[in-house]
């Protein structure tokens, strides 16, 4: 986004926002403003502090801070994917829908296609990639594997994130709970049966949280 | 998805400044999971988005007054957790669940579940909430009908998509809406509207308000949630009855039935209602007010099959009200 022109500045005081305040609001970029400032600014007059363009954010993704440049319109899921090479997480239905695209942010489970990039900041995200330990496969990985539980395997991430997340809250489950704890996540290839086998074996070796 | 300014607000007054006078200017994000679709749909391209999770008085659920107040972003898996709502509003956890995801559980909030937009093909394809043609023609009564209204006699003939709506409905709540000329307080059966022309909204909302509180009456009812879908997970309900009975003993002395994906609004089962006073709740009884709830439905061409699953939602939900097994 340029902001050397003159037309744009007119129209950028005319709505009464820029760049430059939102960066100062909302404490992302190169520098973070003393709130003192802030709020002078605020009792001067309430100014909505937006962010539009490319803007660089730093996110905190399997306990690694990295910086990225973003649009806001870019979802948690693309910055990952994208402009992150971390492609775990798979892009499938990009509606909410499927589960594929699951990661972890602040120990829940989430769509990472249905975030916006710049509403992760300042918040754990965990991705596929992050819950292996020293090269060996995560506990709820490990299972997975043991029991055959994918055949094209893209929906595989997403199920091991949502399976990870679902016994981290229930460390001992039924089969039905873990039916009803995996509802968030569809194999069109239909391996259900091999999944829930694997949940239950995680179970067993994977005491929730431990790993979290 | 078009690009757009992304506002961040802290404070409420913060938020009232960032919106604009139109739906064209702004939109309110909070969990995301219908906003950022619609928008990939390029169905609304709001010019800035403005994300209200980081106003901290609009979560957390609490006592106020007779009322258990539902902060506007609290999430549907904080709803379920705790334990007050719990205790008195066993039918609005039932709703809840019915969102199958976890995800989206962890992600949706209960102001979103009201403010989502409908899932009407016709909508989400760019003909309009009335789902009109390029001359003008409704394309629903003569289209792809079968998930529509069997109440309505037009011109909407989307069903409302709200999960909590039929639960918030039975239970008689109210939503608080904030603007910067001050706060209204509008009951949720008020808060649906069936457009009847181009450009309204499906919801009593400026584009300058926000939604910021559910305020649920607390007296004592028995309630409960049953929702009809075609698989049993992760899928939209076809038909969804809440119902909430105020009893005297095992006598109902009043009876709340508000019926979910059925019309462009949550809808009121108001004969089935009166006809249940005075009566206890058997399987009889729970039939009988099932027939008169669908007794005025005018289902479309592809969607009479509607008609029985929605008397079947009414019926199964006042026996689990009753506690009793069918």
């Amino acid at each position: 986004m340029s902001s050397n022109n003159d037309s744009e500045k007119d129209k950028r005081a005319q709505s009464g926002f820029s760049r430059r305040s939102w960066l100062r609001g909302a404490g992302i970029g190169t520098s973070v403003v003393g709130a003192g400032v802030l709020e002078q600014e605020a009792e001067a007059q309430v100014t909505p502090k937006v962010m539009s363009g490319e803007v660089e954010i730093t996110l905190d993704i399997n306990g690694r801070k990295r910086s990225v440049k973003v649009e806001p319109r870019t979802t948690l899921l693309d910055a990952l994917r994208n402009r992150m090479d971390l492609t775990g997480a798979k892009r499938v239905c990009d509606r909410g829908t499927c589960g594929a695209c699951t990661v972890s942010i602040g120990g829940k489970i989430v769509y990472g296609c249905s975030v916006l990039a710049v509403d992760a900041v300042g918040k754990s995200i965990q991705t596929i990639e992050g819950i292996a330990t020293e090269g060996q496969l995560h506990p709820v990985s490990a299972a997975f594997v043991n029991n055959d539980a994918q055949q094209c395997g893209y929906c595989t991430p997403g199920f091991v994130m949502a399976a990870k997340g679902f016994l981290d809250k229930h460390p001992n489950p039924t089969v039905e709970q873990v039916e009803k704890g995996l509802a968030g996540n569809i194999c069109r290839c239909g391996t259900y049966v091999g999944v829930r086998k694997a949940v239950l074996e995680a179970a067993k070796n994977y005491k929730g949280g431990s790993n979290a | 998805m078009q690009s757009f300014e992304y506002a961040n607000p802290a404070t409420l007054k913060e938020a009232f400044a960032a919106l604009g006078a139109t739906w064209e200017d702004s939109a309110v994000l909070a969990g995301g999971t219908d906003l950022l679709s619609i928008m990939k749909d390029y169905v609304q391209s709001p010019k800035r988005v403005v994300n209200i999770k980081g106003i901290k008085e609009l979560g957390g659920i609490s006592r106020k007054g007779g009322n258990i107040r539902v902060g506007a972003t609290v999430t549907l898996d904080e709803l379920t957790s705790n334990a007050a709502v719990r205790a008195s509003f066993p039918g609005l956890v039932q709703a809840a669940l019915g969102v199958s995801s976890p995800q989206l559980r962890n992600m949706g909030t209960v102001a979103g579940d009201l403010c989502q937009r409908p899932r009407c093909w016709y909508f989400r394809r760019g003909f309009g909430l009335l789902g009109k043609g390029p001359n003008g023609e409704a394309l629903v009564p003569t289209g792809e009908n079968k998930f529509h209204a069997i109440f309505s006699n037009g011109p909407a003939y989307f069903v409302s998509a709200s999960t909590l709506g039929p639960a918030l409905v039975a239970l008689g709540a109210s939503v608080t809406i904030a603007s910067a000329s001050g706060n209204r307080t509008v009951l949720v059966e008020k808060f649906f509207v069936a457009p009847t022309g181009d450009g309204q909204r499906e919801i009593d909302l400026k584009p300058n308000e926000i939604v910021t509180e559910i305020l649920i009456p607390a007296p004592a009812t028995k309630n409960a949630t049953y929702e009809v879908r075609q698989r049993e997970l992760l899928d939209w309900p076809l038909s969804a009855a809440s119902v909430a009975l105020r009893m005297n003993g095992t006598t109902i002395t009043s009876a709340s039935i508000a019926l979910g994906h059925v019309a462009p609004t949550i809808w009121r089962a108001t004969q089935a209602e009166k006809m249940l006073v005075g009566k206890t709740i058997t399987v009889a009884t729970a039939e009988a007010a099932g027939e008169a709830a669908v007794a005025n439905a005018t289902p479309l061409s592809g969607n009479k099959y509607k008609v029985q699953l929605t008397k079947v939602a009414v019926k199964r939900a006042l026996l689990a009200a009753a506690g009793i097994k069918a």
